[in-house]
């Protein structure tokens, strides 16, 4: 049953026209596969335990990917970081440059965290009670980044003081979310990126974390309703989930080109169903669904000449969303 | 599969923990490692007035507690001892520099140490009768405070020997080569500034900021571009005696040669800052004491520029102008007579205008005379340097607390746009000022004078000019 989930998001299917990977590129790239802890090793001693338990558990499976569906091959995939053919190393450099190109394709990206930060931060500091004042507001909150792409947000948060996963089925973006870290000490020790699905950490790891984000990926899922239910189930109860979403012409030069397009010229079958605005009411009867109570929905809007987001009334074009998890205790409370 | 799967995720949790663990491994991320390279989130390169109020009102962010900040400083840490005699390089500091101050615990020390109080400010011309004068009660708060440089610097020094947890200062050392990384061909680049210091250590940071005064190293590495101006003028400071009164009145006169101008420092003291010609400059250091004094006294009092035609017009605008709006002319008080200068403290600099296109790139940021030097005309130059010590304060904050690495363009932009938009209409008035009080042509000593008139009167004016002054 989990293997067929499995196969519906990331299953080397269309999951996502910006970020899809066929089942081809799967099968070649897999072995980069965090190939760059052993240069995070000279930071961080922590990396030297990843990379040995990778090498330990080598003839299983590489690293810390998680819910792969090419099962059968991972039996005996190899490790090494060589394996790579020149066209897909072009590849990579593509991305990797898109990435962390501040004023490059995924400029808004860049841009919305002096919004989505603060979001995040305050909504987090207020529902946790924190009383910081040295740098660390989210100091040992533990958050999953859903479809954190090459950590343009994850980062952000590990430098408020959180642990931080990041979780995204393109192993490309993971792997170059890992390089990014090496020359960020501050950073290193702090996240941890997964090339995998958010259903597969769910089964396992249900109410582990303080808070889960999902920035920016609602948009590109198949199935919103499981999507969402895994991010839930992910958080501990009080814990808190994050959502913002926008509509895709705006930001269709970054990703509609950007990766479908220009890197993988592939456009991929039946996209309408899934490339759809999801309107917030509907988020929010989802999420209620999930025994979520919603706590604020702000409309954003980008303005490119001045490469800037502004929080707006109005939701219909983008718009960020802050949800808790209902505390079954809290409730009991409540009705004593 | 499914087992597989579980298999991963137990090793997922393990991450987790030990990801929880590796706290402690942080700090030593950031200790010297063996190649002798220290890294440092951020670096201060110049301990001038300005660099040293930048690393102390950074050390006062409890936001970047947790940050490692350094600052350099080529010259020795100096051994101070406040004595009675006063030196010939002093501040006029605005409200604004003031409070920076307040807030980074370094006022109380000026204070305990030595600064003048300005209550009112004289403006007038030698060409015509006209004059601008700014009184307290015109002010919600007192125009400024007259301060010596030393003091300045050794007040900022101590404080920041008492945060020294905070900010580690290393004198003696000098920035010698900086390389800095994103180019146009690394837009991306995560990489650090490598500064190679003269004690042959490197030092890594993410954040450089530029400190180091009018020839700054820092500027020429991060290859920003430079306007210069040579206003062939020098500068004759000097300290001056007067007889004790209540002093408490700046003063400034503008000759034809260009302006002159004495600053309260105590109540038998003034600071002197005498703008000329290079040949009158040198004429003047190679005068006696006696001579000088002479000098001075004459080029505040003497009347032989009066230009008839733009004096009796005057006259007649300032009679107009009472007609309308009464009572809103001021009266002209007299400068007190120099009786004395200190011994040695005559000084000659040469006078120049240097504007950096932009204050930033990717990983740095440019401060005080680094970022923009200019004629000390309205003793504004080291206030705008303040005020850029402010701002960047402010935008580093606010980038430590949004989590962005600390040398992002698009903060450090905020603060180039929000500085510029300051500094270059400070810059284009003092400079057009300079200009215009460097003539004794009629029409424009005509249109001066009415223009300085105008703005006496015209209560709402002054107030708009004073806001400009002071912040
Ligand atoms: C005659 C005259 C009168 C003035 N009068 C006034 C006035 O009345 N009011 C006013 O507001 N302003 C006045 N100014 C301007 C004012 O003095 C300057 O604006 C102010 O000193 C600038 O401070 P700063 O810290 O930016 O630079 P600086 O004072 O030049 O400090 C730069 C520091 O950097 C250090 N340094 C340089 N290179 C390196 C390196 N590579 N590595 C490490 N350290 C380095 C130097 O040792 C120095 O300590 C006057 C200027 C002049 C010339
Ligand atoms: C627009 S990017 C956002 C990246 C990142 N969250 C940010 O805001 O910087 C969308 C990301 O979602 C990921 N993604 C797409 N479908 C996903 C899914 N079903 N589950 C998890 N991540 C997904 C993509 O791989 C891509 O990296």
């Amino acid at each position: 049953m989990l293997s067929r989930k499995t196969l519906k998001l990331i299953g080397c299917g269309n999951y996502c026209r910006s970020c899809i990977l066929t089942s081809n590129n799967c099968k070649t790239l897999t072995s980069v596969k965090f190939g760059t802890s052993r240069s995070s090793s000279l930071h961080c001693p922590l990396a030297l335990t990843f990379s040995k338990l990778r090498y330990q558990k080598a003839g299983m499976c590489s690293g810390f990917q998680i819910g792969r569906n090419c099962s059968s091959k991972s039996q005996n995939r190899p490790v090494v970081t060589t394996t790579m053919d020149e066209e897909e190393l072009k590849h990579f450099q593509a991305l990797a440059k898109s990435w962390w190109d501040e004023t490059g394709d995924f400029e808004a990206l860049h841009a919305m965290n002096k919004l989505r930060v603060p979001f995040i931060r305050d909504g987090l500091v207020d529902q946790n009670d924190i009383v910081e004042s040295d740098g660390l507001p989210l100091k040992d909150l533990t958050i999953v980044d859903v479809g954190s792409g090459g950590g343009i947000l994850s980062e952000p948060l590990a430098r408020l003081g959180a642990f931080v996963i990041g979780l995204d089925p393109v192993e490309e973006s993971t792997t170059i979310a890992q390089l990014h870290l090496k020359e960020d000490p501050r950073v290193q020790c702090r996240v941890k990126y997964i090339n995998g699905s958010v259903e597969d950490l769910a089964s396992t790891e249900s109410e582990k974390f303080d808070a889960v984000v999902a920035s920016e990926v609602v948009e590109h899922v198949a199935d919103l309703v499981s999507f969402v239910e895994s991010c839930c189930k992910l958080l501990k109860p009080g814990g808190s989930l994050f959502i913002t979403t926008m509509n895709k012409t705006v930001l269709s030069k970054s990703l509609a080109v950007f990766a479908a397009e220009k890197v993988f010229k592939i456009v991929p079958e039946g996209t309408h169903d899934w490339e759809k605005f999801v309107p917030p009411e509907d988020l929010k009867v989802i999420l209620e669904n999930n025994n979520m109570d919603v706590k604020m929905i702000h409309g954003m809007l980008y303005l490119p000449v001045f490469r800037e987001w502004k929080w707006v009334k109005d939701t219909s074009i983008n718009y960020a969303l802050h949800a808790v998890k209902i505390d079954p205790t809290d409730v009991a409370d409540d009705r004593l | 599969m499914a087992v597989n799967v579980m298999k991963h995720c137990v090793k997922c949790t393990r991450v987790w923990n030990q990801l929880a663990r590796c706290q402690p491994v942080l700090s030593r991320c950031y200790q010297t490692n063996n190649n002798g390279e220290q890294v440092a989130d951020i670096v201060i390169s110049g301990g001038g007035m300005v660099g040293a109020a930048m690393a102390c009102s950074l050390g006062h962010e409890s936001v970047l507690q947790n940050k490692k900040i350094i600052l350099l400083e080529a010259a020795p840490q100096k051994q101070f001892k406040l004595t009675e005699k006063l030196s010939n390089r002093t501040c006029t500091l605005s409200p604004a520099s003031i409070q920076l101050f307040e807030r980074c615990g370094v006022w109380p020390v000026i204070e305990s140490m030595r600064c003048q109080q300005v209550l009112r400010m004289q403006v007038w011309e030698s060409c015509s009768n006209s004059l601008i004068s700014f009184n307290q009660d015109e002010m919600s708060d007192e125009l400024a405070y007259v301060a010596e440089n030393d003091v300045i610097l050794e007040s900022i020094n101590r404080r920041l020997n008492e945060i020294k947890d905070r900010i580690e200062v290393m004198y003696s050392t000098k920035a010698e080569n900086i390389q800095i990384p994103g180019g146009l061909d690394e837009p991306d680049s995560n990489a650090w500034v490598n500064i190679l210091l003269n004690n042959g250590q490197t030092l890594k940071t993410k954040l450089l900021v530029g400190s180091d005064g009018m020839n700054s190293t820092v500027r020429k590495a991060a290859n920003l571009h430079t306007v210069s101006f040579d206003y062939n003028q020098k500068a004759i400071v000097a300290v001056l005696n007067i007889s004790e009164t209540d002093n408490n009145v700046a003063w400034q006169r503008f000759l034809p040669t260009g302006p002159i101008a004495m600053l309260p420092m105590s109540d038998t003291a003034m600071s002197l800052i005498w703008t000329t010609s290079p040949e009158h400059a040198d004429h003047l250091r190679s005068l006696s004491s006696e001579s000088l004094v002479d000098a001075v006294n004459d080029a505040f009092w003497h009347d032989r520029d009066i230009n008839q035609v733009a004096d009796n017009f005057t006259n007649n605008f300032q009679k107009l102008l009472n007609n309308i709006l009464p009572g809103e002319s001021s009266l002209r008080q007299l400068p007190p007579t120099i009786t004395g200068l200190q011994e040695g403290s005559v000084a000659s600099f040469p006078l120049g205008l240097t504007h950096a296109s932009n204050y930033v790139r990717h990983r740095v940021a440019l401060i005080g005379d680094a970022a923009h030097r200019m004629h000390p005309l309205a003793g504004q130059g080291v206030n705008l340097g303040f005020g850029d010590v402010a701002k960047l304060t402010e935008i580093i904050t606010k980038a430590a607390s949004d989590g962005s690495d600390l040398g992002t363009l698009s903060y450090l932009k905020e603060y180039e746009t929000s500085r510029q938009r300051k500094v270059l209409p400070v810059m284009a008035t003092i400079d057009g000022l300079q200009r215009l009080y460097h003539t004794d042509f009629t029409p424009v000593v005509l249109l001066r004078s009415l223009g300085l008139q105008a703005t006496n009167a015209l209560g709402p004016l002054k107030n708009k000019i004073i806001e400009k002054a002071s912040d």
